[in-house]
């Protein structure tokens, strides 16, 4: 067996808090697979009624951003203020706008 | 995301012009400076993920070690619910330990690395978890001083400079209080016992008082990582200004047992509105953290049997995963 398939891999977890509230990720922890994922995310992130929902993802599947691209993926947005309602100037007379 | 390889761990700035390298370090510390959080992926100097690694390491070196004088009293525990206590208490040790591996894996180190650093004795753990448990008291003062100097200890971390570590601490302190709390009021109901109770938490708290102020590390004057630690926000007080903190928190709680501590200089200071307190046994310290403490050998030989005796277990389930994955496959 090689090195790779002896280590439990990595799983991200995701919990949502309560219903009506989106999954969060909190944390992260190793298992044989999904299955193992979830039993020990349930042991790890909610012993005390942290959630009432749980998503596990191996982490190698997850594609992320480099923070190196972070300028040319969020600065564009910086000089499109004309996307903000504040941009628009309404006289005060007008209701309900 | 929490899936950088290894190869993080080769230090790439090495090859970086020394100009390019000295600006990238510049803005690393007005990133700090500006109490802006750095986050796996971003850039560091090889010092601070080296720095890191080693004390978060440590530091899930140290909860994991730490249920084992614990672990000791759960089948001898005097009442169910005392039982209970002490299970989800010890429950919470081992997940502390979890959370932190993870932060660390963060920086480039694997899981197996760490482990593989603990057992063979080349990674650090707190020394007071090499000091045996004989009487139930000792539980008690464990909750009340050693999770109570943990506390300390991990507040200002909850706003360490690195997210992973700062997030870990944020969701340990929250169940720390439980576990300082309990151990009080153990206490408190030994002291209120018989006079046999009374003299058991007296020898306890006896045995444990020295050893916990050392959980603190050594003196500002010995310390050598703490100036750097603290101008990358990793610490935020010195280990003198928290030990400081932690006696003048704990005489009132053991005058509130009517418990005394064992130190005879321990005087309140009307100028400085401090207790003064004796001087720590350093050399103590050394000798425990160099692998002669009373359970340093039982602690790691506790902890190479586990990880040898789950062996079997880690194989069979990567052998069941994999099988149940070629079973999917084919359907
Ligand atoms: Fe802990
Ligand atoms: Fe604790």
């Amino acid at each position: 067996m090689s090195d790779d398939q002896q280590n439990w891999p990595l799983f991200e977890v995701f919990i949502r808090g309560r219903a009506g509230l989106e999954h969060k990720h909190v944390g992260s922890l190793h298992a044989a697979d999904g299955q193992m994922a979830l039993e020990h995310a349930r042991d790890l992130y909610t012993r005390r009624m942290e959630g009432v929902s749980l998503w596990v993802v191996r982490s190698k599947d997850i594609t992320a951003s480099d923070p190196d691209d972070a300028d040319a993926l969020f600065e564009p947005a910086k000089d499109k203020i004309y996307r903000h309602p504040t941009f628009y100037e309404i006289p005060d007379e007008v209701k309900n706008l | 995301m929490y899936t950088q390889g290894l190869d993080a761990l080769g230090d790439e700035s090495l090859l970086l012009p020394e100009e390019e390298l000295a600006e990238l370090e510049a803005r690393f510390q007005a990133k700090i400076d500006a109490d802006e959080k750095i986050e796996p992926k971003d850039w560091m100097p090889a010092a601070y993920r080296l720095t890191l690694i080693r004390q978060i390491s440590q530091h899930a070196h140290s909860e994991i070690v730490g249920m084992l004088p614990e672990g000791n009293w759960i089948s001898r525990a005097p009442t169910l619910k005392r039982k209970c206590i002490l299970i989800a208490k010890v429950q919470d040790e081992g997940g502390h330990g979890a959370y932190l591996y993870s932060a660390a894996e963060t920086l480039g180190i694997s899981r197996e690395q760490m482990v593989e650093q603990l057992l063979s004795g080349q990674a650090k753990y707190s020394s007071i978890f090499n000091y045996p448990t004989p009487s139930w008291a000792d539980i008690g003062t464990i909750g009340w001083l050693v999770d109570g100097a943990a506390i300390m200890n991990q507040i200002p971390l909850c706003r360490c400079s690195y997210g992973p570590y700062a997030r870990a601490m944020v969701r340990i302190c929250k169940e720390e209080s439980f576990h300082q709390r309990q151990g009080f009021e153990l206490m408190m109901q030994l002291c209120k016992g018989s006079s046999d109770q009374k003299r058991m938490a007296q020898e306890a708290l006896n045995r444990w008082w020295w050893p916990s102020l050392m959980m603190f590390g050594p003196s500002d004057a010995n310390s050598r990582h703490t100036e750097q630690s603290m101008r990358w926000k990793i610490k935020r007080f010195t280990n003198d200004e928290l030990r400081q903190k932690f006696v003048d928190a704990t005489v009132p709680q053991a005058e509130f047992l009517g418990l005394t501590l064992p130190d005879d200089a321990l005087s309140w200071n009307e100028q400085t509105e401090h207790y003064d307190f004796g001087s720590i046994d350093w050399d103590e310290f050394q000798r425990v953290l160099a692998g002669q403490g009373p359970c340093n050998q039982e602690r790691i030989a506790a902890r190479i049997s586990a990880h040898e005796n789950g062996a079997w277990v880690r194989e069979a389930a990567m052998v069941h995963a994999a099988k149940q994955a070629q079973r999917a496959a084919r359907e």
